[in-house]
């Protein structure tokens, strides 16, 4: 067999591939969010006899006195205000621990690494939070997302920080610039790129987080979309399509990120990793 | 450093980050130690010595997480690390369709782990599972993929690998397009074929990629805790209950001295098998 003829195959192996491993539950979980309750509990690949999806999005929507829609508001307002605090947070932090190299610095860098490989103690941390009176609090879980994302984010920042030339903060020394003057001005701007990828790499990790939420912010009103959809697990037994159109509307918000920040995001988990 | 700049490098812009890290995290997992030493209720402990971890150990139902987590990391990271290598390859040839299949490997890792997790396990239902009912249209009977005890731990890492490998393969793939191309060109001149290139230059000089890929997908796999809530519950039985959701179960049960011990050994189970595998695998980039 020729080369060329080889090469078609294999790659023609791997696209048919793709479609059964990718495409095909993807496909079952948008019919199945198009169709009725009873041709929904089929579970098979066949096209509705009436497609609902409209319907059913509305359906899901009200159910619980419209729990879906405070679930949404509750996540943005999760994912904003925890971006918007890591952003700030980690950046000012690799800023200092890049540039200032002393005694100090081995043991911040090992407390850092272990935050990335310690899963962290659940009922103490409730404990904690209910002593500062934080727990099930948007703000407890603000503080949650923001201090397990920062070993993560503050590596990635450090590791930008290095290529930002020093002597662009002794330019600014020269010129009477003090600390937060120097930062805020001069070098958070030139952060920008690796801002964009803690922002889009946290967004879909904040969105998307379930135990968390499950632990720290329990109860009807504080309800996550993804916490919304594993209760709905137990409530839709017989209504998969509703579960199904749940599922589509909370993979949308991160299915648009991928679409315009792909190169993003796919950069930011290498940058990360890689240096280890 | 010089006055000034110690000045200007001040430890106040560490400050926030190292107040809301050390109070939300550092704090609770060294109380850790201490309450997982005690019957708790939140509001009142009563000092129990190693009774907790006993139980632990004991409890057939408890210590069975041990091998769970285990098996679930081991089988998790090698699939990942062999899979994530062979897509890289593959990924990084000459194919016209290259940046089509890079989308479809990695969109999964940005899809919530609950929503697969409720998709796969529709899709695993043993008679009318798409999965199973596909397998009888060939002639074949599929097995009861997540109600059968001997595969249903299985099941889920598989799901659990199609969700991850995309940001195995992403990784390989950045390491292998940082190979420089004079390996490839010496490979030429003295003749070596495809397997060669593969084995004699991509393995070894991915190394780097692939030590990441081991580590966090190890550790990964050692934490878990969503997939496996989401399509088993830890169930049937007790056969796919891993630490994770052993410390969920005895939280829920309000028996949270239990839960907390549970967390010192996912501790120290994380950290006994991680550093010295981040050592071992970093000595071993050393030697190359």
């Amino acid at each position: 067999m020729s080369r060329s003829v080889r090469k078609w195959m294999l790659e023609a192996a791997a696209v048919l591939a793709s479609v059964v491993l990718f495409w095909v539950p993807l496909y079952f979980v948008v019919l199945t969010a198009m169709k009725s309750a009873r041709e929904a509990s089929l579970m098979n690949l066949e096209w509705p006899s009436e497609v609902q999806l409209w319907q059913n999005i509305k359906e899901v929507v009200a159910v619980r006195d419209h729990m879906l829609l405070r679930a949404f508001w509750n996540s943005s307002v999760l994912t904003v205000l925890s971006i918007a605090a890591t952003v700030v947070v980690c950046s000012m932090a690799a800023f200092v621990m890049q540039r200032r190299q002393d005694r100090a610095s081995p043991w911040i860098g090992f407390f850092v690494l272990a935050g990335l490989i310690i899963p962290p103690a659940i009922v103490p941390t409730i404990w904690v939070l209910n002593e500062l009176h934080l727990f099930k609090t948007m703000t407890g879980l603000v503080l949650i997302e923001v201090a397990l994302g920062f070993p993560f984010c503050v590596l990635l920042y450090r590791s930008f920080m290095a290529t930002i030339p020093r002597e662009i903060d002794e330019a600014a020394v020269v010129d009477g610039y003090g600390g937060y003057r120097l930062f805020f001005t001069i070098l958070f701007p030139l952060l920008q790129p690796v801002t964009a990828t803690v922002i889009v790499t946290q967004a879909v990790a904040i969105f998307n987080d379930f135990t968390n939420p499950l632990y720290f912010f329990p109860g009807a009103k504080n309800a996550t979309v993804q916490l919304t959809l594993y209760n709905f697990t137990s409530q839709f037994v017989s209504q998969y399509n509703l579960l199904f159109t749940n599922i589509l509307l909370i993979t949308l918000p991160p299915l648009v990120l991928f679409l315009f920040f792909n190169k993003k995001i796919v950069a930011g988990m290498t940058a990360g990793s890689i240096k280890g | 450093m010089s006055k000034v700049f110690r000045r200007i490098y001040t430890y106040k812009f560490l400050l926030p980050a190292a107040i809301v890290y050390f109070v939300i995290f550092i704090v609770p997992t060294a109380m850790s130690f201490f309450f997982s030493l005690t019957r708790w209720t939140l509001s009142d402990w009563d000092f129990i010595g190693l009774q907790n971890f006993i139980t632990f150990f004991q409890e057939p139902s408890l210590s069975i997480g041990f091998k769970n987590t285990f098996i679930y990391a081991v089988v998790t990271c090698s699939l990942k690390v062999v899979g994530g290598l062979l897509l890289g390859v593959l990924l990084t040839s000459k194919l016209r369709t290259k940046s089509y299949l890079r989308s479809v490997v990695f969109f999964p890792t940005l899809v919530s782990t609950i929503a697969v997790g409720i998709a796969f396990s529709m899709m695993m239902h043993p008679t009318t599972g798409l999965i199973n009912t596909t397998l009888a249209r060939l002639g074949i009977e599929g097995p009861d993929w997540l109600g059968d005890t001997s595969i249903a731990l299985l099941s889920v890492a598989f799901v659990d690998v199609w969700k991850g490998i995309g940001f195995a393969t992403v990784i390989y793939i950045a390491g292998i397009l940082s190979i420089p191309e004079e390996y490839y060109e010496a490979l030429q001149i003295d003749g070596g074929n495809g397997w060669n290139k593969f084995w004699n230059i991509v393995v070894p000089l991915s190394r780097p990629a692939t030590n990441s890929v081991i580590i966090l997908a190890f550790i990964g796999g050692l934490r878990s805790f969503d997939l496996i809530w989401a399509m088993t519950k830890g169930g049937p039985g007790f056969a796919t209950d891993v630490i994770a959701s052993i410390i969920y179960k005895q939280y829920q049960g309000g028996f949270y001295g239990l839960a907390t011990a549970g967390n010192v050994i996912l501790f120290v189970f994380v950290a006994a098998l991680a550093f010295p595998l981040s050592r071992y695998l970093s000595r071993q980039e050393v030697d190359l």
